[in-house]
């Protein structure tokens, strides 16, 4: 049994260690897909063979606050050479933040053969693994997509208001400071781009980070049901919805819950605090 | 606008003239490998709180030095290995070395958008605004303490 099996999740294959890509990143059914915030770090030396998929160009709508639609993401697709076949491998700064997010939104589509990382591109890195900064690029695929799906996994405003009315639980994984309405801004710069600072009544701060440990990589099942189970009351059946600022820390948080501990009903609100801090009149907690 | 100091003005504007992404990438990764730590004569680990950038996901810190001149040197730590947007930010900032300090008390802390453009989240952003904010203010108290004031 590997380590990572060992850890007692619920669904393991969806994590793979650096010893795995390793082993599998010149497979051809596999495409291996950096997700940074730092706009500089793919370009600076990637693993060989990865694909940069970035959040702000790849994943967005340009205009809208929204995510990219079907004729989009199939673009998405087939620049990077993706069949329905094809095994995609997140990985990425910031302990796999960003790599999460991607597979959330890949997940909207369905494209469920995806995998994380474990431990993200600074295990790969201080493991000595080799990095290049070679251009890469794959013979463009046919994909073809089936329309966004929203319901499962994304939760929307009014959703969050039913959601909240009829005391359902909530996570906050924003930091503390962030979770009690502290402001943090530096001067001239706006606190977090809300009018209002707290959280959403009945949510529970659980930071996201806290899913991690000091290596970057998972913590085991049972660590992980501490923090979501023993301190916030969760229970694996609970219809949960996560949020955070934009929806890229509570997409990490969703990834733990959903695939790691096998929650069957966790929804992650993207609008999140910056949609939720300056709607008028929703209830806000501090 | 305020006026931006001339060194860090010419490469801004050498900046600007990148409008190929990949391209304006690359050359700020050539930047941040310019990077050069603080030297020990100035600061040694654990790096004092009061230096270090609010915010900063790369764990920035800046401290100033001052010139004969009675201008400031500004120098740079970046704890983070993977801190190579703040490494580049670093080194452009620490073009203002030398530059009149109320010059650099007024820089716009937006250059961090003409440097990276507008697809920074705001985690970013906040980091990489602070560590231009920080120097801004250390510009500033020093020049108000030059003047007594």
């Amino acid at each position: 049994m590997s380590e990572i099996e060992n850890r007692g999740y619920v669904n393991p294959a969806v994590l793979v260690s650096t010893d795995w890509v390793a082993d599998h990143m010149n497979d051809q059914d596999i495409r291996l897909v950096e997700s940074n915030e730092d706009p500089l770090l793919y370009s600076s030396g990637h693993i060989p063979g990865a694909v940069e998929v970035d959040w702000t160009r790849d994943l967005n709508d340009p205009v809208r606050r929204d995510y990219l639609g079907r004729e989009g993401f199939e673009a998405l697709m087939r620049r990077i050479g993706a069949t329905k076949d094809t095994t995609v491998v997140f990985y990425g700064d910031r302990n796999n933040w960003w790599a999460t997010y991607a597979f959330w939104v890949f997940q909207l589509f369905g494209h469920d053969k995806a995998k994380i990382m474990d431990g993200g591109r600074i295990k790969w890195v201080n493991e000595g693994r080799p990095v290049t900064r070679d251009a890469v690029s794959y013979p463009a695929s046919d994909y073809t997509a089936a329309d966004r799906d929203d319901a499962r996994i994304r939760a929307f405003r009014d959703e969050v208001l039913r959601h909240v009315e009829s005391n359902r639980p909530l996570i906050d994984v924003r930091s503390p400071a962030e979770y009690t309405g502290e402001r943090l801004h530096m001067p001239e710069y706006p606190n977090e781009g809300a009018l209002r600072g707290g959280h959403i009544p009945g949510a529970a701060n659980i930071p996201w980070a806290r899913a991690v440990r000091e290596d970057g990589t998972f913590k085991p099942a049972d660590e992980l049901r501490g923090l979501y189970e023993k301190e916030a009351g969760l229970k694996p059946d609970d219809d949960v919805v996560v949020y955070c600022r934009i929806g890229e820390r509570s997409s990490h948080t969703w990834f733990v819950l959903t695939h790691l501990l096998g929650y069957s009903q966790v929804r992650n609100y993207d609008g999140s605090w910056t949609e939720w801090g300056n709607l008028v009149g929703v209830p806000i907690e501090r | 606008m305020a006026a931006v100091p001339e060194k860090l003005n010419d490469t801004l504007e050498s900046l600007d003239l990148i409008a190929d992404r990949s391209e304006r990438i690359q050359t700020l990764i050539d930047i941040s490998s310019r990077f050069e730590e603080v030297p020990p004569r100035l600061a040694r680990r654990p790096f004092p709180e009061e230096n270090k950038v609010p915010a900063c996901e790369s764990e920035a810190y800046v401290f100033g030095e001052v010139r004969p001149d009675g201008t400031l040197d500004f120098h740079f730590a970046v704890e983070n290995p993977q801190g190579i947007s703040a490494k580049a930010m670093a080194v452009l900032l620490d073009t203002l070395s030398g530059a009149p300090p109320e010059q650099v008390a007024e820089i716009d802390q937006d250059i961090v958008y003409r440097v990276f453009g507008r697809e920074l989240s705001m985690g970013k952003s906040m980091g990489l605004m602070g560590m231009v904010s920080m120097v801004k203010n250390m510009a500033r108290k020093f020049a108000e303490s030059r003047e007594g004031r």
